[in-house]
């Protein structure tokens, strides 16, 4: 691991201060970047660690809204009861992710950050163009079971690895971002990029900008929610594919939904087609098949990873089955 | 490989509190809180598996919750209350989940264990449901390679009562 600086912030205004130096990260968790740093795939120069600042609470606003700090661990994300009640999707999908330890350590900004998992990406030795923009890609004619096969470009294929925000895009969340030049909110489907001929560029967060808070708005749909994760083990690994569902349903038929899915993109995905096919229609197994079919219509598969395009539509009718059996009709 | 600029060792002043003691340390920011239980302050106790968070073998508990101590930093844990395996025991006399593990045989080699113990002490206050799938599922996060994991079930939900 390469020496660097280290410094504590007391607020956010110190924390932004600290981190105007230009090879300085924010270290929370740390279960992402000390990983890398010890691979000496990430290299800065100086640590400011955020752990101190107080964003560390789950609010129910005035409006149902759910604001959640930053710097809330996965475990309490999870267990949270007002989570577990309005969105069982996002405990559901914070539980299928990581192991218990890891969880207690990682928080909602630094899962929302969290860098791929591809073993091209995390191996110094091989061509990369997230980790190196214009050297190459590995990943393109090597071992690519694990990769995406949505939101590909030529330059990369690498999935994000999160599941929770695989849920968050189901819940129409908000991420909040604060900088010198002040605080904004972005929607979590703007919030990743897709890699284009820029994979090294992941997120719309700038060089010093801190994620203080997602927020979650009151949506029929949050309570009828369910997240299914395939994986090559039962617990504790990243998804191969995995879908999030919501559901607002009156009187048998579909009037909003969400689906999302994960470990097949190269960003946490919404499945806009597949909602399409799903509002106005029966709520049945014959509309969740046609709804699975549109999710996957558009993807690009490469030498190992087409497995995933029947693994992921069974995911989508999964999550929906189980949105439809086990939620609460708040119709 | 992204390059920067070659920084200097820096260290820092803190202060450990481990197992009820504190350690004062000058201690390079980049050790893990792991190597500085086992080479800075000689708890080897606590094991290094993989390095990557992928394997529980250095679980430990801060401020009470368990977490994996190679991911994390010495320095990011200025005054926080650390407890290591060596922390478990109470006046000579074993903690209840290590007397369990002995008990059902719960180890073959050993080199998992006290992970697997830090991390079966941490459930016994975590929502776990009760059967033996919500302990694995709880567990999953501590590999053992020889294989143990059917007595390891027992030896947790013996001290949980489940047996």
């Amino acid at each position: 691991m390469q020496p660097f600086a280290f410094q504590r912030a007391a607020s956010e205004d110190d924390a932004i201060a600290l981190a105007a130096r230009p090879d300085a990260v924010f270290v929370a968790g740390g279960t992402t970047l000390i990983d890398l740093m010890k691979l000496n795939v990430a290299t800065p120069g100086a640590l400011v660690d955020i752990n101190a600042l107080p964003l560390t609470g789950i609010d129910v606003l005035a409006d149902g809204a759910i604001r959640i700090g930053a710097l809330v661990r996965n475990s309490d994300l999870a267990h949270h009861p007002d989570v577990q009640a309005t969105c069982p999707v996002l405990s559901q999908a914070l539980l299928a992710g990581a192991s218990a330890q890891l969880r207690n350590m990682a928080t909602v900004g630094g899962n929302l950050l969290q860098r791929t998992r591809c073993y091209y990406f995390r191996d110094p030795i091989y061509a990369c163009n997230k980790r190196t923009p214009g050297a190459g890609c590995a990943a393109m004619e090597g071992f690519n079971r694990i990769h995406a096969v949505l939101g590909v470009s030529d330059h990369c294929i690498a999935t994000h690895p999160s599941d929770m925000a695989v849920a968050l895009v189901a819940l129409d969340a908000d991420v909040h971002i604060r900088g010198k030049a002040g605080e904004r909110r972005v929607a979590i489907t703007d919030f990743h990029l897709l890699p284009g001929d820029t994979p090294d560029k992941e997120t719309v967060v700038a060089a010093g900008e801190l994620v203080t808070h997602v927020t979650i708005p009151a949506r029929r749909f949050a309570q009828r929610s369910a997240y299914v994760k395939l994986r090559d083990r039962a617990s504790y690994e990243f998804a191969l594919a995995s879908a999030a569902a919501a559901l607002d349903l009156h009187d048998g038929v579909v009037r909003d939904v969400r689906i999302a899915l994960g470990g097949v993109a190269t960003k946490p995905w919404r499945a806009t087609a597949a909602e399409d096919v799903l509002r106005g229609g029966k709520a049945d197994a014959a509309t969740f098949a046609a709804a699975a079919d549109a999710a996957l219509r558009d993807a690009t598969p490469r030498r190992d990873n087409a497995y995933k395009i029947e693994l992921a539509k069974r995911a989508v009718i999964r999550a929906l089955h189980l949105a439809n059996v086990t939620g609460v009709d708040r119709s | 490989m992204t390059t920067t600029a070659r920084q200097d060792i820096v260290t820092q002043r803190i202060t450990l509190q481990i197992n009820g003691e504190s350690h004062p340390l000058d201690i390079d920011t980049r050790a893990t809180l792991l190597d500085t239980l086992r080479e800075y302050l000689q708890l080897p106790g606590t094991k290094k598996g993989c390095d990557h968070g992928q394997c529980g073998a250095c679980t430990v508990h801060v401020n009470g919750r368990r977490i994996v101590s190679c991911l994390t930093l010495a320095v990011m844990h200025d005054g926080d209350e650390i407890t290591s395996i060596e922390g478990l025991a109470r006046d000579g006399e074993l903690h209840p989940m290590q007397d369990a593990f002995i008990e059902h045989d719960a180890f073959q080699c050993g080199y998992c264990t006290a992970g697997q113990i830090m991390s079966a002490v941490a459930l016994l206050g975590e929502p776990c449901g009760a059967s033996d799938d919500d302990v694995r599922e709880s567990m999953s996060g501590n590999l053992c390679r020889c294989g143990a994991y059917p007595n390891i079930v027992d030896a947790v939900q013996s001290v949980r009562g489940n047996r």
